[in-house]
């Protein structure tokens, strides 16, 4: 794949969303604030799963698991001793590479279908463990944090997302973002090529959990508090379907998939369209509609309408890396 | 694409080995025989929902997230039938029929036109969005709050030897056995289980002489959806497990563990690894003091980790050669 420099257009368009989402929060209520920090922070979870899945190749059911190692980091550095809960984000960004690396390295035995029940897995049991040691994470009933007004929220969160973005696209645009494509299109062929599957596979998880982790910690800043339902299966596939719905290898269907998994189910609420009890029957039927509609995600729609359609069905990820049989 | 065996003496030795102290340790102790009798029921729970993942599995290739809600759903009908004054037995078997119409058609609705286009990640998408479908629309319909399910039979405990076993474990264990040996002799001496093992392993071949290959995909999720609402109403039946929308959810993960020990495509695979999971956990929480009902899914997720590490492509599996 040929190396693009940033277009004027890409440029343009990328200031443009910065602008209006840094001018938002003043035509918003301050419960409005948080809900756009929420987004923010499954931007980040997005933007953390897409480079292990959308563009290594390696999926992930389990992101919701590095989210806890950095919420917990977060809510057990600030609650139990007594820390600035900003002074915890560097250290949730290193506790979620280490996890990353941990989670990682059985990966690299692990393809396809058996990758995505092990992290399905992950999901599932790290939930199980925060009740289990209550000692340190508050148990069931959790830990609670200072709260902040839903600007500092907003801002906060939103200014580590535009960094975050910005790390993505240079650890992406360059040598190791090739190195990644590569192993998402052929495992084969890239270590043919001299690309170190088992170096670039943990780096993916690592980096990809560091982040996610950041987004963890950021969650329960928005939360003001830690508990293990927020953190559960729930949180995981929310953020994969994102990734789907925004489009999998594409910077852009991440802003997408956030507002998608965060805004439609309260947008539905607050229309008048469904009630507390319907709203995941709705969120559940609009998933599948969009599976059915555009399989490879409303990033593939923008390009299409860019291409008037010369590139479509040329796009085809296969992540779980179940090729022909 | 080659496909080499893996034919070893190492799985079935070990299994023999594993039976040897399962028996050994029942005949020294009845809380052992006990506690394995209860796992080997549990391990029936696991088998038929794992079994069901299995069907879909071998047809598509794609793991249906969604089993375990689908079944939840059909035992919630099963409680509404009994509510509406069916017998046990009568309420069992309209509940299986209504799963089978149910998986059928989510299968026609909800997966078919996103297999028409997508990969297996869309699908697998797709069956999540089931899954949060289902437990949405079963919170909706039923309320979050437990019910409780009648029991099949009257309790009874039989004594054998100072042993007692609990008739719910061993009729547990008897239907979950009798619901996957059906199925068997269905796919190995029906016309229509054949047509459905042709689609399943090659369906270009299989249009070719003449097997509607997606009608046997729905037939698949139908099926699956049935040995779904099976596991569901033992489980349900279990003093230990109560019917809320999120019942099968653990049970969901235990059969993808024994999907995966028995290698995801074998059925029998799937069976011996649901029973073996089942006993494994039983006999940890029995005699280890720091497995805690909260680290059960943990230690049983580590065990499944090791084993896939050593051997990833199960105990059944066969070990794929990757060509380029």
């Amino acid at each position: 794949m040929r190396l693009r420099p940033p277009t004027l257009a890409g440029i343009v368009v990328t200031v443009v969303v910065a602008a209006i989402i840094a001018l938002l929060p003043f035509g918003l209520s301050d419960y409005h604030r948080s809900t756009g920090a929420t987004v923010a922070v499954f931007f980040i979870a997005i933007l953390a799963l897409n480079i292990v899945t959308g563009y290594t190749g390696q999926i992930s059911i389990g992101h919701g698991a590095f989210m806890a190692v950095g919420g917990y980091t977060t809510a057990i550095l600030t609650h139990n001793h007594g820390w600035n809960d900003l002074a915890t984000l560097p250290v949730a960004v290193i506790a979620g590479f280490v996890a990353g690396l941990i989670v990682g390295l059985p990966a690299l035995r692990l393809h396809g279908v058996y990758l995505a029940l092990t992290t399905f897995a992950v999901a599932l049991a790290v939930p199980q463990l925060v009740s289990n040691y209550s000692k340190f994470t508050g148990g069931v009933v959790g830990l609670s944090l200072p709260s902040h007004s839903g600007l500092w929220l907003y801002e906060v969160s939103w200014a580590v997302a535009g960094i975050m973005f910005v790390c993505a696209w240079l650890l992406l645009r360059g040598r190791t973002g090739r190195a990644f494509r590569a192993i998402r299109d052929s495992e084969v062929a890239a270590a043919s090529s001299g690309v170190t599957l088992a170096v670039y596979k943990t780096v993916a998880f690592g980096v990809s959990a560091a982040m996610a982790a950041l987004a963890g910690s950021l969650y329960v800043l928005v939360n003001s508090y830690a508990s293990p339902t927020i953190f559960g299966l729930t949180l995981s596939l929310y953020i994969l379907i994102g990734a789907v719905v925004g489009g999998l290898g594409s910077l852009w269907g991440v802003l997408v998939g956030a507002a998608f998994v965060e805004l439609l189910p309260l947008g539905l609420t607050s229309a008048g369209v469904g009630s507390s009890q319907s709203v995941p029957v709705i969120f559940g039927a609009v998933v599948i509609g969009v599976m059915a509609l555009l399989p490879l995600g409303a990033a593939n729609l923008l390009r299409m309408f860019l291409h008037f359609g010369s590139q479509i069905g040329q796009h085809s990820d296969n992540p779980l890396g179940t090729e022909g049989r | 694409m080659a496909i080499r065996p893996t034919t070893s003496w190492i799985v079935p030795a070990g299994l023999a080995a594993i039976c040897l102290f399962l028996v050994i340790g029942s005949l020294d102790s009845a809380l052992f025989a006990q506690q394995t009798v209860s796992g080997l029921a549990n391990g029936g729970i696991y088998a038929s929902l794992a079994v069901a993942l299995v069907l879909i599995y071998r047809a598509t290739e794609v793991i249906n997230f969604a089993q375990g809600a689908l079944a939840t759903f059909t035992t919630y009908i099963a409680w509404q039938l009994f509510a509406w004054g069916l017998s046990y037995w009568e309420g069992f078997f309209a509940t299986l029929a209504i799963a089978f119409v149910v998986g059928f058609g989510v299968e026609l609705v909800a997966i078919r036109p996103v297999e028409r286009r997508g990969n297996q990640l869309t699908v697998v998408i797709a069956a999540i969005g089931l899954l949060i479908l289902v437990e949405g629309a079963i919170g909706w319909i039923w309320g979050n709050d437990i019910k409780f399910m009648p029991p099949p039979f009257p309790a009874h405990i039989y004594r054998v030897g100072g042993v007692s076993f609990s008739r719910q474990d061993l009729s547990t264990i008897g239907i979950s056995i009798a619901a996957v040996v059906l199925l068997w002799l269905f796919f190995q001496f029906t016309k229509v289980g054949l047509a459905m093992r042709a689609a399943a392993v090659r369906p270009d071949a299989a249009r070719l002489v003449g097997v509607r290959v997606s009608w046997m995909l729905s037939l698949g999720w139908g099926l699956a959806a049935v040995l779904g609402a099976v596991a569901g109403l033992m489980a349900a039946a279990s003093p230990a497990t109560l019917l809320q929308p999120s019942m099968m959810d653990s049970v969901l993960i235990y059969a993808f563990a024994a999907a995966v020990l028995g290698g995801l495509e074998s059925a029998a695979g799937a069976v011996i690894g649901a029973l073996l999971i089942g006993v494994a956990l039983n006999l940890l929480s029995a005699y280890v003091s720091w497995v805690t009902p909260q680290l059960l899914l943990p230690v049983a997720f580590l065990l499944m980790l090791v084993f896939l590490l050593v051997k990833p492509s199960g105990l059944f599996g066969r070990t794929r050669v990757r060509k380029v």
